[in-house]
Formats: structure tokens, C-alpha cells, sequence
């Protein structure tokens, strides 16, 4: 789950970071209380959770807070890579003297998480990233021991940090990675992390990515979901516990187990298909689930027919039935469906099937070529 | 010879009370597999299917019965409590299907691990099946034949469609190991094809894999340099649009990496026959003989 900037650095503040003073407004009045508070130069910045809103005219300097309503009332309800900007945040401009890059992820590879610095820090880091690698030094934060100072040393050597500097870095980088492990977060970003006119280290910008399977013990932090990034069908799917993302084609696919569901997408896409979405009822589904994924794929209108692929293992063929059956019930199929039930309880499943209209198929090659022709 | 578990793998289930656990427990004994033990805390005492004694925890179980092998089914949030509680008990294989474990406790527990002889295969995984032999985990038993398939998946029933797939057409596997869709999990693709490599039944390998990580290229590189046995792949998500969340935690294309295109040609690269659905992989073995 992405937090917007404002989130984020809300909780780096919590943690002992040094962030700008601001606050986040909805309304263009409510930005120039906010720059009136603030006094001086402010920055008005797009609360939206894709990058790039700085190149897209989502980042302004305002003289005082006359220029800071302005710049928000231009701002707020601007698109951003389809995504509209609901809240602007207002922070007190700050002189810059130098942007260095820092941020925590999970190295998949070494199976713990790497904290990496760069002097190149700002909003070109990932072109860095891709082209001189070797400006980005990396080191891995073993699970128990945690991060150290000397790993804090050898990053602000290599960044080429002034000596002054180290305390006030070393405190930083030890507070990301307390709100890191604290808010069971994939990703916690400062970018960038300026030294200011003044000497100082500030986190003018910050990003969070929290790991959906932590968010159960996180409390309060769901609640900062950001529902536009999902559609009103993957939000609801995700409140059932299913996985769902909508794509642009004709065949609906309802399908057990994330590798199967992709399976089933790439040998539609194969046989010159196109899959009008991706669908897991995930492990031991129930009929009710069931019932609520197909309402939900339903829901498209361009969906002309349904593919339903289901290999049983903890899921059971029967619940899957189950939830069909009271599925064409309660919001009425009227498009064909391809159904395709194998493994434990299969028997029982088709048994429960038999009734209903829908083609059968007898392989996953059937199925996909099936649902194409149905779909012509 | 199958690797990893075969008929005389004694096993213990914890969460063996638990709908999930108490299902696949039936599953599992119906198929021959050798369970001599459960564990679920606070209903130590309790005995399930008229023989499998349940005990309230690892310690106690493993104090009155030699286990070679815990497979667990308890929910997400304790999970890797379970699975380090096995380990400590001294249990030498875990085997954890639970699906949904936070990251951070992953790291941990792989940190742990790292320092024990006990081997983890998953989470989120559906389990090994060594055809005629055992079945540890929830892979529906009656799809896969005996034979001399080795078969590897980072999938959950993408694996039994290509177990089906196998029987269809007359194949077998020595053993079908499910490592689990996760981003940090235990056994990973290298541990099983060495084994598969060393084992004299298993004449030929087949690998699935999926977007995300890359897992699959070092695989790859493994397998142009150690694997001499014939290897077929077939890597799901081709058609997965980046920075979409594929389902598990461990599925998703982001920041240019983890695209099944990359994986593919790497896989190809190091002689690997690739399949461009999973019913083809049949006729590309016997293509190999």
C-alpha cells in the first residue's frame, strides 16, 4: 500500500526526522492559510501516488501565500497520469545546498533489507540508478542486529558527507529504518534529503510502500489508503480477499491461484484472446467468494464471456460450484461461460454444475480456445 | 527414488485441527502419507482421524515421536512463529503452505534458518508430492503418476495443471516440489534442481516459474552450468501489465526488472526448451528423449 508525501512524512516526523513545516490543504483557501502560517516563500506540491508530478506542472515555488492559493486552486483537480490531485501540501521553501538520495527496501536477493545513500539524490535517481550504478552505495541490514554505525560511516564517506554532518545522518538513517520496521513498510524514501542553505539536513520529500500482508497488525496506517488507485472492482474485490486487476479485454477469467490466473491470461493472449481482467479467488475459496468474484467481473461491461478455471487443491470444486450456482441465481449470468473443474471434490463440483447452462471444457487449451470462439 | 520425502517421511501437521489443516490431514493419510503427529496449542490430548495423537506444542510432539518432515496450515499472523518453533524442536524439513506472511517476519526467520540444518520449502506453497510414495502439503494427490519428471514450480495450481498435463499424456514425476510464490522464502529453484541433478531417477526437469524477481535468471545461469539433465520451462505472466500486483506478494513487474521476457530468454540462453503454455510441456519433454 503507497502513503501519499504528506503521510509519509508525517511518520518520518514522528520518528525524530527533520521534515519542512506544513500541512496539507483540499481547498485553495485552506493553502493560503496554510502559506500565511507558514510566512515567506512556500512550495505547493501535488499529493498524488505516481512520480513525475514535478515534470507535470504539480510542484510550485509561491512568493507568499496570495501566489500559494493560486498555484493550489490550479493544482488541485489537475490529472496526473490519470490520477486526479485531490490534496496539495504546503511546506515552508527551504535554501538547498545539495540532494542526496536515501531509502530502505527488501533486497529479494540477500533476503534482508538494504539501505542505500547517493550523492546524486533528487528527481533524476533512477536514470543514476540505471546509469551510474556505482554512485548509489548499498549496505544490507541484518534482521537482528539492525543497521550500525559504521555501515552509517561508510555511506556518508562514500557520499562524500561533510564530518559535521555524520551525527545528524547517522540519526536520520537509524530513524527510517525504526519507522521501516515499525510500520512493516517495503520501501521508506527520502528524495531528496537536502543539506540546506543553513547546514542542516532536512527530508524535503518522502515516500512509504506498506506490505498488505503486515497492514492486519499496522492499526490506524490502513486507514491512510488511498482508494483512487484502486478501481471501485478491485477495491471491493480486495474487501472479499480476492485479487483483481482490470485489463482491456473481452474474456472474463475467474481463476484459483495467482500462477494459474496468469497461466490462464498468457494462453488466451496465446490463442489470440485478450483477458478482460486477472482474477485469483485465492486458496480454499468460499461459495461466497466465489459468488462476489463473479459479480465483480460481471460488473465490466465489456466482458462477453466467462472463463472459469479451477484446479483444486485446498480450494474445493464444490465451494466453487457453490458460489456459481448462487451466483446465476442471485445476479442472473446472461453471457456464456466456459467452466473447468479439476482436482479435489471435481466429481461433486460438476455434479452441482450439471444443471446449469455452460459449456465444459476438457483441457486448458480447450477452455482459453472455447471462450475465444464464444467471445467472436 | 524421489528426493526430499518419501514413504517412510514420518510427518507432523501443526494447525492439524484448523479447517485447512484437518481437511488436507484426511487428504494426506488417504494418500498414504505417514503422519504420526499434530500439533495445535490448546488442544493438546486431542486425537484426530482415531490414531494422530495432538500435542500443544512442537517440543512435546517431537519428545514422544520421530519427525522427519512438519508441514503447516496455521493462519498468516503465526506462521513463522510455527515454523521457527518446528526448527527449534529440531525438526529437520517445514514445509509451510500458509499463504500471506508479512515480509518482515519472512526476513527473520530466513536469518534464523540460515544458522540451522532445518530446510524451509515456501510459504505459500502448495507442499511437495512424491507420486506413489507421500504428499506433503494440499497437491490433489491423484493427478501426478510415478515417473521420472522432476518437477519445480514457484506456483500453487499452475503446478498440478502441469502434473495433469503430465498424466494426460502418460508421464510421471519423481517428485513435484512446490517453492512457493513469495518474495523471501526457503528452498529456492538452485536447491531443488541440484537435487534433481543428483538424483539418478529423475531423467528430466521441468521449472515454473513467473514474473517478479529473479530467481528464474539465476536458475538459468545454474543450470548452463551444472544441470545436464534436459530441462523444460514455462514462465506465467507474459501477458501481466507492470506494477500490478499479480496475486502474491511475490508476482509483480516493477522498476524494469522481474518481466518474463527476461527470464525467458535467459532460460533459453542456457539450453531450457520453453513452453508457451503449460499442456505443451508434455510433448517437449518426450522431444528431449
Amino acid at each position: 500500500m503507497k502513503l501519499h508525501e504528506y503521510q509519509s512524512k508525517r511518520l518520518f516526523s514522528e520518528y525524530g526526522i527533520p521534515i519542512p513545516g506544513g500541512d496539507v490543504a483540499s481547498t485553495a483557501a485552506e493553502a493560503v492559510d496554510i502559506a500565511s502560517r507558514i510566512g515567506g516563500n512556500v512550495v505547493v506540491k501535488a499529493q498524488v501516488l505516481v512520480g513525475g508530478r514535478g515534470k507535470a506542472g504539480g510542484v510550485k515555488i509561491a512568493e507568499d501565500h496570495i501566489a500559494a492559493g493560486s498555484y493550489a486552486d490550479e493544482i488541485l483537480g489537475m490529472e496526473i497520469s490519470g490520477l486526479t490531485v485531490r490534496k496539495v501540501l504546503i511546506d515552508q521553501a527551504v535554501g538547498i545546498d545539495t540532494e542526496i538520495y536515501l531509502g530502505i527496501t527488501n533486497d529479494r536477493l540477500e533476503k534482508r533489507p538494504v539501505i542505500m545513500a547517493s550523492a546524486s539524490g533528487g528527481i533524476d535517481i533512477e536514470e543514476v540508478a540505471a546509469d551510474t550504478p556505482e554512485m548509489i552505495v548499498r549496505e544490507h541490514i541484518h534482521p537482528f542486529l539492525g543497521l550500525k554505525s559504521y555501515q552509517m560511516r561508510n555511506m556518508a564517506v562514500s557520499i562524500k558527507l561533510p564530518e559535521h554532518l555524520w551525527k545528524q545522518f547517522n540519526s536520520i538513517c537509524q530513524s527510517l529504518y525504526s519507522v521501516y520496521k515499525a510500520s512493516d513498510a517495503t520501501l521508506a524514501e527520502i528524495n531528496p534529503l537536502v543539506v540546506t542553505s543553513e547546514g542542516d539536513l532536512l527530508a524535503v520529500d518522502g515516500k512509504m510502500v506498506l506490505d498488505e500482508n503486515a497492514l492486519g497488525r499496522q492499526g490506524d496506517l490502513e486507514q491512510l489508503r488511498d482508494s483512487d488507485l484502486e478501481t471501485v472492482e478491485e477495491n471491493e474485490a480486495r474487501r472479499y480477499g480476492l485479487s483483481y486487476v482490470a485489463l482491456d479485454g473481452d474474456i472474463g477469467c475467474m481463476v484459483n491461484g495467482a500462477g494459474l490466473a496468469m497461466g490462464t491470461m498468457d494462453i488466451i493472449k496465446y490463442f489470440g484472446g485478450e483477458p478482460a481482467n486477472f482474477l485469483d479467488i485465492g486458496g480454499g475459496a468460499t461459495a461466497e467468494k466465489v459468488s462476489a468474484a463473479l459479480r465483480i467481473i460481471l460488473k465490466d461491461g465489456g466482458v462477453k464471456v466467462l472463463l472459469i478455471n479451477i484446479f483444486g487443491g485446498i480450494t474445493r470444486c464444490d465451494e466453487v460450484a457453490k458460489g456459481v450456482v448462487h451466483a446465476i441465481e442471485e445476479v442472473g449470468v446472461d453471457i456464456p461461460m466456459v467452466v473447468r473443474l479439476v482436482g479435489t471434490n471435481e466429481e461433486e463440483g460438476r455434479e452441482l454444475l450439471a444443471s446449469a447452462k455452460l459449456a465444459t471444457a476438457s483441457s486448458l487449451a480447450d477452455a482459453a480456445q472455447k471462450a475465444i470462439a464464444l467471445a467472436a | 527414488m524421489s528426493i526430499l520425502v518419501d514413504a517412510s517421511t514420518k510427518v507432523m501437521v501443526q494447525g492439524i485441527t484448523g479447517r485447512e489443516g484437518l481437511f488436507h490431514t484426511q487428504q494426506m493419510l488417504d494418500y498414504g502419507t505417514l503422519i504420526v503427529a499434530g500439533v495445535t496449542p490448546g488442544k493438546g490430548g486431542d486425537i484426530i482421524a482415531d490414531k494422530i495423537p495432538v500435542y500443544d506444542t512442537c517440543k512435546a510432539a517431537l519428545a514422544e515421536n520421530p519427525i522427519d518432515c512438519s508441514v503447516i496450515y496455521v493462519p498468516a499472523a503465526f506462521a513463522a512463529d510455527a515454523i521457527l518453533e518446528a526448527a527449534e524442536a529440531g525438526v529437520p524439513l517445514v514445509i509451510c503452505i500458509t499463504e500471506g506472511i508479512p515480509v518482515s517476519d519472512m526476513m527473520e526467520v530466513r536469518a534464523h534458518l540460515d544458522n540451522t540444518e532445518c530446510r524451509l520449502i515456501g510459504p505459500n506453497c502448495p507442499g511437495v508430492l512424491s507420486p506413489g510414495e507421500t504428499k506433503i502439503g494440499i497437491i490433489p494427490g491423484h493427478i501426478a503418476e510415478k515417473g521420472d519428471v522432476g518437477v519445480v514450480s514457484r506456483s500453487g495450481t499452475l503446478t498440478y495443471e502441469v502434473l495433469y498435463a503430465l498424466s494426460q499424456k502418460g508421464l510421471g514425476s519423481s517428485t513435484c516440489v512446490g517453492i512457493g510464490g513469495d518474495p523471501i522464502n526457503g528452498t529456492n529453484f538452485i536447491d531443488v534442481l541440484d537435487l534433481f541433478q543428483k538424483d539418478r531417477e529423475t531423467k528430466k526437469i521441468v521449472m515454473i516459474g513467473e514474473i517478479g524477481g529473479s530467481d528464474e535468471e539465476l536458475a538459468a545461469d545454474y543450470i548452463s552450468k551444472f544441470v545436464d539433465k534436459p530441462v523444460v520451462s514455462f514462465i506465467a505472466g507474459q501477458t501481466a501489465p507492470p506494477g500490478k500486483r499479480m496475486g502474491h506478494a511475490g508476482a509483480i513487474v516493477e522498476g524494469g526488472s522481474g518481466m518474463a521476457s527476461d527470464k525467458i530468454q535467459a532460460l533459453m540462453s542456457a539450453g531450457a526448451l520453453i513452453a508457451n503454455h503449460p499442456e505443451e510441456i508434455p510433448e517437449l519433454l518426450a522431444s528431449k528423449s
